[in-house]
């Protein structure tokens, strides 16, 4: 229970490196967590092949939800769209360094569920995404 | 003064007795940790009574109820209406039969709109609601808006979470058809004055919802002197079990409606066509109902009677001054809501750069039990412009050294996010 506020995640709640919105953007996607009311939005630039050079995410939640998006937009700069495609559940908990009860799990995974929905140009970010 | 010191001695509640009827309180959260139960809006705790009523209708009675006729479907029978009528008494309807049981506020709110809603709501009828809502009280409305389009207005909030009633006046000048209201917000906690705003309606020709979910639970409700025409809550936020509530209504405008749900037991006579409903309050009972917690229901106003309604709303009074008073002295907390004089014993709260989630998180370490998030209230929390907060709530069994534990606890949540 103490590890999940462990320094890097209250460290990424408080000074987020990645906050912010690029404009303009090659992809972008929003969604809500709706049990909490957390929000987060991605925004990325893509080269012509197709990897990611620029990312950042916006919005407000919980200190889990803000410190994984953090973490996750950090994370995928460099990567191409097709292995962010292939991203899930260990990748964020692994960042994390923390185990997580269902309730609390969706907070650190809505930032992934939204980067996927992002990339795959979907209407909508669905659990089964990340599953 | 004799006089004075003699009431106080009766509206004190023996506060280690009651927690002693309450098995769940002799649990750790974990061990060493005891349980500081803050969340009774969202779920009340069950005292042995309720839990050995239902135990006991399981282990000596249990059968299915009406139209038996052995001793054990008799048996059923005579508890569940039993219970139908110490609830009756309870609320004082003047009969057992305006008694409805549903699974919950939420259901019954859902009985009126679909049944009476659609028997006498067309297009262009308004519909009156309050900007601090429970989901429940506006989804079965929106419903019927998209099916009928009926018109919705709402009583607006002050700043300090009081209805507007005078501009509750200049909506009623639009002659609505309905009026439906929450007697108690569960964010807020504001009482509001149910009394007058059914008069309001009536002098205006609108007939009355009451969401009385956290009223009925928390003080003496009188549906005669509300002059209610509907009003609907739930067991198990008054010490009863989950999947029973009650929706009262007046028997002219209960035998008016169509009936809900169809099935066994709401009929009196069924063709291969056609079918002829039952009469009150059968008509809106289809299928096997929830017999043991209809039992349960029963036992919980019983033993919320025999504390007192009385009592437990002057011990929730003053816990929850207490709780004000030393949330406000903590810096970073923003309290929403009237003050104690308006107030049942809710408090929404939230801490400057610490999300809901976290804070409830934190306090869960020393056993501090709160909610977090929107608690079915979305467009309240945006009206006040955060997306969500922390709810801590209080009920018969909560002390003042518990508020301290909850106060110690937020302290250390700004500590950690310092």
């Amino acid at each position: 229970m103490d590890d999940l506020y462990r320094e890097v995640i209250i460290e990424h709640y408080k000074n987020p490196g990645y906050r912010g919105r690029l404009d303009p953007y090659d992809i972008r996607f929003a969604d809500n967590n709706p049990l909490c009311g957390d929000h987060i939005e991605i925004t990325l630039r893509t080269d012509e092949s197709g990897t990611i050079t620029d990312a950042r995410f916006d919005g407000h939640g919980c200190a889990i939800s803000q410190a994984s998006a953090d973490l996750l937009v950090e994370s995928i700069i460099g990567k191409s769209i097709e292995e962010v495609k292939h991203l899930n559940k260990e990748y964020i908990l692994d960042m994390l360094g923390i185990d997580l009860g269902p309730v609390r799990l969706k907070c650190a995974l809505l930032s992934l569920k939204v980067l996927k929905a992002g990339v795959y140009g979907l209407g909508e970010a669905s659990d089964s995404l990340v599953e | 003064m004799c006089t004075c010191l003699l009431i106080d001695i009766l509206t004190m509640l023996n506060i280690n007795e009651i927690r002693n009827d309450f098995p769940i309180f002799q649990r750790e959260v974990k061990p060493g940790v005891p349980l500081v139960y803050l969340d009774s809006t969202a779920t009340s705790q069950k005292p042995l009574a309720v839990i050995e009523a239902m135990n006991d209708f399981y282990r000596r009675s249990n059968a299915n109820i009406h139209r038996g006729v052995h001793t054990l479907a008799e048996e059923a029978t005579e508890l569940y209406e039993q219970s139908r009528v110490r609830i009756a008494r309870f609320i004082n309807a003047s009969a057992a039969h305006q008694i409805i049981y549903t699974r919950n506020t939420t259901e019954s709110i859902n009985l009126v709109a679909y049944s009476w809603g659609r028997a006498h709501l067309k297009a262009g009828d308004l519909v009156i609601l309050t900007e601090m809502e429970h989901h429940s009280n506006l989804v079965p409305w929106h419903i019927l808006q998209a099916e009928r389009g009926i018109e919705l207005e709402f009583i607006p909030v002050t700043d300090d979470g009081l209805l507007d009633l005078e501009a509750y006046k200049t909506l009623l000048a639009r002659s609505p058809k309905l009026v439906s209201f929450a007697h108690m917000s569960n964010v807020l906690g504001t009482i509001n004055p149910a009394a007058e705003i059914i008069r309001l309606a009536h002098a205006a020709g609108a007939v009355t919802v009451v969401d009385a979910a956290q009223s009925v639970p928390h003080f003496k409700v009188d549906v005669q002197a509300l002059e209610a025409d509907f009003l609907a809550f739930s067991a198990h936020k008054m010490c009863g079990p989950t999947g029973i509530g009650v929706l009262y209504g007046k028997t002219a405008l209960l035998e008016s409606m169509p009936p809900f749900l169809g099935g066994g037991d709401m009929i009196k006579e069924v063709k291969l066509r056609s079918f002829r409903p039952n009469s009150l309050p059968y008509k809106f009972e289809a299928g096997t109902p929830a017999i043991a917690e209809a039992v349960g229901f029963g036992a919980a106003v019983d033993y919320l009677t025999s504390v007192g309604m009385d009592a437990i709303a002057a011990h929730e009074h003053e816990i929850t001054e207490y709780a004000l008073e030393r949330l406000e002295e903590v810096p970073g907390v923003r309290v929403f809501g009237p003050s104690a004089q308006h107030k049942g014993g809710v408090t929404a709260f939230t801490l400057d750069g610490v999300h809901p989630h976290d804070v409830a998180q934190i306090l869960d370490r020393d056993g501090v039990a709160v909610r977090a998030g929107h608690h079915c209230a979305q467009p309240l929390h945006e009206k006040f412009g955060i997306p969500a907060s922390s709810r801590a709530s209080f009920y018969l069994y909560n002390t003042k050294a518990e508020i301290d534990l909850l106060v110690n606890g937020i302290y250390k949540v700004k500590e950690m996010f310092g």
